[in-house]
């Protein structure tokens, strides 16, 4: 018997790297039908238990195979309001799916495609179509609009509550918006969730700074409860010489040149550098993310990680994707030096390779330089994409609790000031969508009690 | 969407605009800045607060046309669509003018550098402050908001490259023959007058604060393109400045990092000279 998954259609590599559209398509109906009838439908679900937010899937792939899609999106709605993002980009292989029982012998049901089929569907048959209760009569400020932000302003007005979200970006949606780029999470998606926050009554202010143009104190005073989803928007760089060249950027700078200003588009406004060659350091999604974006503006785009392939962070998927439109992966090696000739401009980097040691505590193999191997690369670009911290700027002139790390401390969701709740990567550190969105439905729940 | 009271020029290559943004001005102070965006798919583009009046609500900004970007903007009419701020930090003198009490200061402003300066000069002389300023440019018709300027200092004094108006040649120079009657030094304009400001103001270890003015995109601190190297480390000038202590800035590195996007930038301003060009050959 061939039970082998229904594999997800995409654009031909050679296609996509010229465009940014999306580079899957997502399931037809028959794809998902066929794929829903491998799911074994356990009475014991271990799917589940590998969701961060315990979505009942086997009920929602049921939904699927008897052809009711209504109820397979109110199965998933009860658990997550980002569905059509998450399917997207949620690390399914690490969460559910890597639970799966058909995993065991063979390939795990393909939930994440399942979830965005769904989703999908519901957007077209516009089955969103909730009605927000009656108005309570308490107003919510929440800073940020990134999925943790929009979600706890979702559920509040959903709830009746009158609810602002102040972003500083001309734009909503956070990293959704200026992070991920438009062939893995198209902009319109995005567009949807915040243009249904709208239709709930939610009042977006865009270009507001938090810290600056109102402090939290102000909040504290005007709303009845605040949430913080500031996100975790430093970018880091490495502090070595030569990092202060002319063509070393954040990997958020580029993507943000790209997918927030459209620097993608001929027409755009907002340049973009295009190297000949481009060096992006690190392996997580943020890296992925980069390295395709410049591939398709025409950069030869190299991947270098202190790792090997295995314990890249970033999601499965896109490592393939990414191997299949040429991306070279330089892997266990390191940059120790941006080499720039008299003008700052960057000509190449001094790099090491990197030995591979035991696993630490944390399960990672430690990595140690091989003093020998120092050597020389040719570029004429490099991005830094090390990871994110926190960015306080929202929490200027308040004392707020913050951790050794500088991550906000809470309680559930609660911080140490009255009245304000905080959740997602500012929280956690640079995490995931999900996780930032159960967050921001958890605050809601908890600013609904402390309403009450 | 923000109501653009008016949008004209002052000199042969600045405009000034006045906005309604009243959440901007609410709690603005001087130093701070913000980031305009002419229309949805325009560039962002960092601009002082220059004026501003709480109580209307009224944002008054001054920008040079120096790229495609700013050109936009002075196309910019009754409508813009996003006034961003207020942005980076109060000035420190302003920030606790007590600290200053009978402190000498003297503000050196070059070309639109003078838009961030007078603001501040506003507001010390409201807290009884008596403050010089010395304001150079290249020519007399690029010197700005002199009127505005006069009625808030104590002494101004101008310099010119071509000697068309005060004394011929840089600030520098005047500043180096009064350098014994100041007790700090607030130099705001292009990065290579602020650095000859403070090689100056070093040798006589006079407490020098500039104002950088790097490349930036979102202005909240999450891209970096705004990093300076301050005291040998980086800094972003959106969320830890714009003022920097001189003493400690890398203005060579400044200057090169300025240059990142000319070529880009440069096609860009082509393209839409072409654009503009074609559309009125259609009229
Ligand atoms: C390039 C990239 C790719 C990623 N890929 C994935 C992926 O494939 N899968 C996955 O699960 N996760 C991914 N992540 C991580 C995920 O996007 C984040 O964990 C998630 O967005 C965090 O949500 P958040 O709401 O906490 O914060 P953010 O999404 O960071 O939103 C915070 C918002 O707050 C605003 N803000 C900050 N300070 C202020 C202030 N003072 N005033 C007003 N507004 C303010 C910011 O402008 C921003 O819009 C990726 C991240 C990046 C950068
Ligand atoms: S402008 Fe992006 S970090 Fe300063």
């Amino acid at each position: 018997m061939n039970d082998s998954k229904v594999k997800g259609r995409l654009q031909d590599a050679d296609v996509r790297v010229t465009n940014f559209e999306e580079v899957e398509f997502g399931y037809n109906d028959e794809e998902a039908l066929q794929e829903a009838s491998r799911c074994l439908q356990c009475v014991n679900p271990r799917c589940m238990k590998g969701c961060p937010v315990n979505i009942m899937i086997p009920e929602f792939i049921k939904g699927i195979k008897e052809g009711d899609l209504k109820k397979a999106y109110e199965v998933i709605s009860r658990s997550s309001s980002l569905p059509a993002v998450c399917g997207r980009v949620c690390p399914q292989e690490k969460q559910c799916e890597s639970m799966c029982v058909k995993g065991i012998k063979g390939e795990a049901i393909s939930i994440g495609s399942l979830e965005r089929y769904v989703a999908d569907q519901a957007i077209i048959n516009q089955f969103n179509s909730v009605v927000p209760a009656e108005k309570v009569g308490k107003k919510v400020a929440i800073v940020g609009s990134g999925p943790a932000g929009l979600t706890c302003a979702g559920d509040l007005a959903k709830a009746g509550y009158d609810v602002t979200i102040y972003e500083v970006l001309h734009k909503a949606g956070g990293v959704l918006t200026y992070g991920i780029p438009e062939f893995r999470l198209p902009k319109s998606i995005v567009q949807k969730e915040v243009d249904s926050l709208k239709k709930l009554g939610v009042e977006i202010k865009c270009d507001v700074p938090i810290g600056n143009a109102l402090t939290i104190a102000d909040l504290q005073q005007q709303y009845d409860a605040v949430f913080l989803g500031t996100g975790a928007g430093l970018p880091k760089f490495m502090g070595i010489p030569g990092e202060d060249a002319n063509q070393v950027f954040s990997a958020n700078e580029v993507l943000t040149r790209i997918n927030l200003m459209g620097g993608y588009q001929e027409e755009a406004k907002t340049p973009i550098k295009k190297g000949k060659t481009a060096y992006v350091i690190g392996g997580g999604n943020v890296a992925m993310d980069a390295v395709r974006s410049l591939k398709r503006l025409g950069v030869d785009a190299h991947i270098m990680y202190r790792r090997s392939l295995e314990e890249l962070p970033a999601r499965k998927m896109e490592v393939e994707h990414a191997v299949d439109e040429g991306i070279v992966f330089d892997i266990l090696k390191n940059p120790v030096e941006i080499l720039t000739d008299d003008k700052n401009n960057v000509v190449g980097m001094k790099v090491v390779n990197m030995i591979l040691g035991e696993a630490g505590e944390d399960g990672r193999r430690g990595v140690t330089e091989d003093p020998d191997s120092l050597h020389t690369v040719d570029c004429d670009m490099v991005i830094m994409a090390l990871g994110t911290s926190p960015n306080h700027g929202a929490l200027k002139d308040s004392d707020i609790a913050l951790s050794d790390k500088g991550l906000i401390v809470v309680e559930g969701t609660k911080t140490s000031l009255d009245s304000v709740f905080a959740g997602g990567d500012a929280v956690t550190g640079a995490a995931t969508v999900i996780l930032a969105m159960e967050a921001g439905k958890k605050a809601a729940k908890e600013i609904m009690e402390s309403l009450s | 969407m923000y109501k653009v009271v008016y949008n004209k020029k002052i000199s042969s290559n600045s405009y000034e605009m006045l906005v309604e943004a009243p959440l901007v001005v609410e709690k603005c102070m001087p130093g701070q800045f913000v980031i305009v965006m002419a229309k949805e798919d325009s560039e962002r583009i960092p601009l002082t607060i220059y004026d501003y009046d709480r109580e209307k609500g009224l944002l008054w900004l001054i920008y040079q046309v120096i790229g495609a970007s700013t050109e936009e903007l002075t196309t910019v009419q009754q409508k813009i669509f996003s006034v961003s701020g207020p942005l980076g930090n109060a000035n420190e003198i302003c920030k606790d003018p007590d600290a200053y009490k009978g402190k000498r200061i003297c503000y050196v402003a070059g070309g639109v550098g003078i838009a961030p300066v007078y603001p501040q000069v506003k507001y010390l002389q409201e807290h009884g402050f008596n403050v010089d300023v010395i304001y150079g440019s290249r020519s007399a018709d690029l010197l700005l908001i002199r009127d505005k300027v006069e009625k808030v200092v104590s002494k101004i004094r101008y310099a010119t490259d071509d000697g068309s108006f005060g004394t011929k040649g840089f600030v520098t120079d005047i500043l180096a023959s009064n350098i014994e009657d100041y007790d700090i030094v607030v130099a705001i304009g292009p990065v290579i007058m602020m650095k000859n400001v403070v090689e100056l103001t070093k040798k006589y270890n006079i407490p020098t604060i500039v104002s950088m003015n790097p490349l930036m995109v979102d202005g909240s601190g999450m891209c970096g393109a705004c990093r300076c190297e301050i005291d040998g480390k980086p800094k972003f000038a959106c969320i830890h400045g714009p003022e920097f202590d001189g003493f400690k800035v890398n203005f060579d590195l400044a200057l090169k990092r300025m240059s990142i996007y000319k070529e880009e930038e440069q096609e860009k301003w082509e393209l839409m000279k072409k654009r503009l060009q074609g559309g009125k050959n259609h009229e």
